[in-house]
């Protein structure tokens, strides 16, 4: 749970006023784009850095450096770049940190973890040798092994080849699926659309916090698409008299986007109405927003907003 | 406050892996000592044992001051990088967020410093001690082999390496230029061997009972400098690396 935490560097405000709760069990994605504070955010919730004001409670401990300890022994981070000991192997690696959480039991601990980002047999590489691809998913090993109660991932997969996120994606919706709890920060949409139980928008503040659908929904009622074998002739009449119509527009190529409450409900009266008047209707359709609308409306605001 | 072994030992088992695989380090390390051993050893050989008093002593002196450079050169090579070096792979951050805390990360960074500083150290010195033995002059032979002399080097060395360690690791939280750091570090480490320099030179009187007072003070001297180095210990800036 955090509460109003905010971060300045001198004069420069990292993030700020950030307010949210995370649920045990729940991948939360914070979205937003490239210094929008979300590697600050990050390190503050796992004790690297402090925060100028606010507060924040972290797997049930108050953030502050009494406590500082006993939150970093129930999260790990896997930080933006993978951090590994170029020069070392993937296990040895991964031995050095089950050390310093004095892991019992480590040899196996490790053969578990590997296997489960299938490393299994890469154990014996030398971490300088391997791609990025492999590289993250020796950090997600990492972050796996003291099995913590909150996992941070800055970015899992920037910089990756699609084929490498793919994969990194699946090892995140297996961790989900075993309800790990999740923080994640990301400036891609389709992958907070896709990990998330929900998401928050970040542009050095908080701006939406929500499940990827309802983001949708806050922010755009849902459009019908019509198209129609001719010309309206009195659009106007026909469409207002409609109740759950909000507003309507002909689009250049002819057909009618009119936005409405509940599609599902709407369109067969807009049907009968223009079929009544002797039009025909060649298609209807839902046009869907994506979170990519939502996301770039919202930071669209804001570098209007700067402009003035 | 309760320590973790088992968390010095990760970080220190780390380090020294590490260092064993650095290219630069090895080579630095098996070059450097090359060096101040043959300075030495041909300035014994080419000593004239017909020069008397203190010019004879002068040169022992120098002889044995080389093999105190050592320890205070070698940790101002690794010190100055153990920091650096985590900062620049990234590594810093995934082992901040661990419950290391930080006095157990410095010492275990210290010792891993250490132990190759006195391995090499303590090495060298020994080939010296058998170079001498073999080929020196007998007169020669007998000054360096004084109990007095041998004493200073062996509780010196690792006294002054702590020093020179404490000060590189200072330095390099401080500095994020390696280069910088190791020749800051190199400059930092050579007030205790003015010490030594007075008492290899006679100018102070090298008794047993003062080189052990003043082991005592440099010991207490390196525990203090863990301890202030643990306080100037900063996650945030060692992380953000801004000052
Ligand atoms: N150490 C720092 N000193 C000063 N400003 C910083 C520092 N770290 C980050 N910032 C600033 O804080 C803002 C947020 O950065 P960051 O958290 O890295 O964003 P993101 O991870 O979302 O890309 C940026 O404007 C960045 O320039
Ligand atoms: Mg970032």
């Amino acid at each position: 749970m955090v509460e109003d935490l905010t971060k300045s560097f001198g004069e420069r405000v990292a993030y700020k006023d950030v307010s949210f709760e995370v649920g045990y069990g729940e991948v939360f994605g914070f979205l937003g784009p490239n210094g929008a504070g979300k590697t600050t955010t990050v390190r503050t919730l796992s004790t690297l850095i402090k925060p100028t004001s606010g507060q924040a409670t972290i797997a049930g401990i108050t953030l502050g450096s009494d406590s500082d300890l006993l939150i970093r022994e129930r999260i790990a981070i896997m930080p933006e770049s993978p951090g590994l000991y170029s020069r070392l192997t993937v296990s040895e690696n991964l031995e050095c940190f089950a050390g310093l959480y004095e892991l019992k039991d480590v040899k196996n601990r490790i053969d578990k973890v590997l296997k489960s980002v299938n490393l299994a047999d890469r154990k014996n590489d030398l971490c300088g040798s391997l791609s990025k691809g492999l590289r993250q998913r020796v950090a997600l090993a990492r972050a796996l092994l003291s099995d913590p109660e909150i996992l941070f991932l800055d970015e899992p997969t920037s910089g990756l080849d699609p084929v490498a996120t793919r994969d990194v994606h699946d090892l995140l919706m297996a961790l989900r699926e075993r309800g790990v709890t999740i923080f994640l920060t990301t400036h891609r949409l389709e992958e907070a659309e896709k990990l998330c139980h929900r998401v928050a928008i970040l542009n050095t503040t908080l701006k939406l916090i929500g499940s990827p659908a309802e983001l949708r929904e806050q922010l755009f009622s849902r459009n019908l698409e019509i198209k129609t074998g001719s010309q309206i002739i009195e659009p106007e009449r026909i469409f207002t008299d409609i109740s759950g119509i909000q507003s309507w527009e002909q689009s250049v190529s002819g057909s009618y986007i009119v936005n409405v409450s509940d599609p599902d409900v709407v369109a067969p009266w807009i049907v009968r109405a223009l079929v009544g008047a002797g039009i025909d209707v060649l298609a209807i359709g839902e046009t869907r927003h994506s979170l990519e609308d939502v996301y770039l409306e919202l930071i669209n605001e804001d570098v209007e907003a700067k402009q003035r | 406050m309760n320590f973790s072994p088992t968390r010095i030992k990760a970080i220190l088992r780390n380090e020294l892996r590490d260092y064993r695989r650095n290219r630069f380090i090895v080579y630095t390390m098996s070059l450097l000592p090359l060096i101040f051993i043959a300075a030495p050893i041909a300035q014994l050989f080419t000593l004239n044992v017909a020069i008397i008093g203190s010019k004879f002593n002068n040169r022992i002196g120098v002889s044995l001051l080389d093999m105190l450079i050592l320890p205070a050169i070698i940790p101002s090579i690794l010190a100055a990088y153990s920091v650096i070096g985590e900062r620049e792979q990234g590594t810093l951050e995934p082992i901040l967020t661990t419950p290391i805390r930080a006095e157990e990360f410095l010492i275990a960074k210290a010792l891993a410093v250490f132990i190759p500083t006195i391995v090499v150290s303590y090495f060298i010195f020994g080939i010296f001690l058998g170079a001498v033995a073999v080929f020196a002059h007998p007169i020669v032979a007998a000054t360096i082999f004084e109990r007095n002399h041998i004493l200073t080097q062996l509780v010196f060395t690792p006294l002054i390496s702590g020093w020179s360690i404490w000060t590189g690791i200072a330095i390099s939280t401080y500095i994020s230029d390696v280069r910088a750091a190791q020749q800051l570090t190199v400059l930092a480490s050579l007030p205790p061997l003015v010490i030594v320099i007075l008492m290899n030179f006679n100018i102070i009187a090298p008794s047993l009972s003062l080189a052990l007072g003043l082991a005592v003070v440099l010991f207490l001297i390196d525990t203090m400098a863990w301890r202030f180095v643990t306080t100037l210990f900063n996650r945030e800036r060692l992380i953000t690396g801004k000052h």
